[in-house]
């Protein structure tokens, strides 16, 4: 069967998941091998979300941990007299 | 792989342990606890409220909250997912606090055409993790993320920045597996279709030494 474009562009993210049926996977890989507009599409979009889940893209403030471990001290200590309980 | 996964499963025996030592009384253990999903934590505020402050102080009290209701997390579910929902919904109150929670209607069943178009290319020269250093590069990725609409955005943070399982975003979530798949889908092409023309137009360095 020949898969028009739209169909494969369908199937990206599940492509990129390794998450199509056995027999899905295999049309697609056929649709890929032979167009170049597809296969630009997919790349692109692997190398996108590479990018963005890279740590650099996304920092943490300066200080952000001793603050956040400062106010959990003083909750922690605050709370020690009592035990913790479900709020 | 297989190396990883007894990691995997080694370190949530340790982080069982360790939760039934807090609850116990060893309550200093939480800092280590919460250590490795600071950063987590952050970013999902921060993808949410598109505020670093605000973030920050989300986050925190997210932590604080986890740490008061500790005795009632069930450990069917992974901490990381407990926790998530927890800043989700720390992130959401403070939003519709802020009364800045747009009511965004996204039908899932609907049309896909329009969501599900890509940019068009001929060709894709892969863009290295280097590229990164680049301010701009960063910035074009950021904005990226935070012009998605909030269903796709949660999503795509949780899977594809966070790297969770499906299974584990839609728990955290509260959503069905199959739907996050289409957000996430959504999402993805989404990403693909703004980002694809920018970061194609970066001046490659050496660029002239290519002929084409």
């Amino acid at each position: 069967m020949v898969l028009d474009c739209k169909h494969v562009w369908g199937h990206i993210s599940g492509y990129l998941d390794n998450d199509l049926a056995p027999e899905v996977l295999e049309q697609i890989q056929e649709h890929l091998d032979h167009c170049e507009i597809c296969s630009a599409i997919l790349d692109s979009t692997r190398n996108i979300l590479i990018l963005t889940a890279d740590e650099r893209v996304f920092e943490l403030p300066l200080g952000f941990s001793e603050r956040l471990h400062a106010r959990l001290n003083a909750e922690i200590k605050g709370m020690s007299a009592t035990a913790p309980e479900d709020v | 792989m297989n190396a990883q996964t007894v990691a995997a499963a080694h370190g949530l025996r340790n982080e069982a342990r360790r939760i039934a030592s807090i609850l116990a009384g060893n309550t200093h253990e939480f800092h280590d606890l919460i250590r490795p999903y600071e950063r987590s934590a952050y970013i999902m505020a921060l993808s949410m409220l598109k505020n670093e402050a605000d973030a920050e102080e989300v986050a925190q009290e997210a932590f604080l909250k986890a740490f008061r209701n500790l005795g009632s997390f069930r450990a069917e579910s992974k901490f990381s997912t407990w926790l998530m929902s927890i800043v989700l919904n720390e992130a959401r109150n403070r939003l519709r606090h802020r009364n800045i929670l747009k009511i965004e209607s996204l039908d899932d069943t609907g049309d896909e055409q329009e969501h599900d178009s890509p940019a068009m290319l001929r060709d894709w020269r892969e863009i290295p993790s280097e590229t990164l250093e680049r301010m701009e590069v960063r910035q074009l990725l950021q904005q990226a993320v935070a012009s998605l609409p909030e269903l796709y955005r949660e999503v795509l943070v949780l899977r594809d920045i966070e790297e969770f399982s499906v299974i584990e975003t839609a728990e955290a979530l509260s959503i069905s597996v199959a739907t996050v798949k289409v957000r996430l889908h959504r999402a993805r092409i989404m990403m693909q279709k703004s980002l694809a023309p920018q970061l194609k137009q970066l001046n490659p360095k050496r660029r002239w030494l290519s002929w084409f």
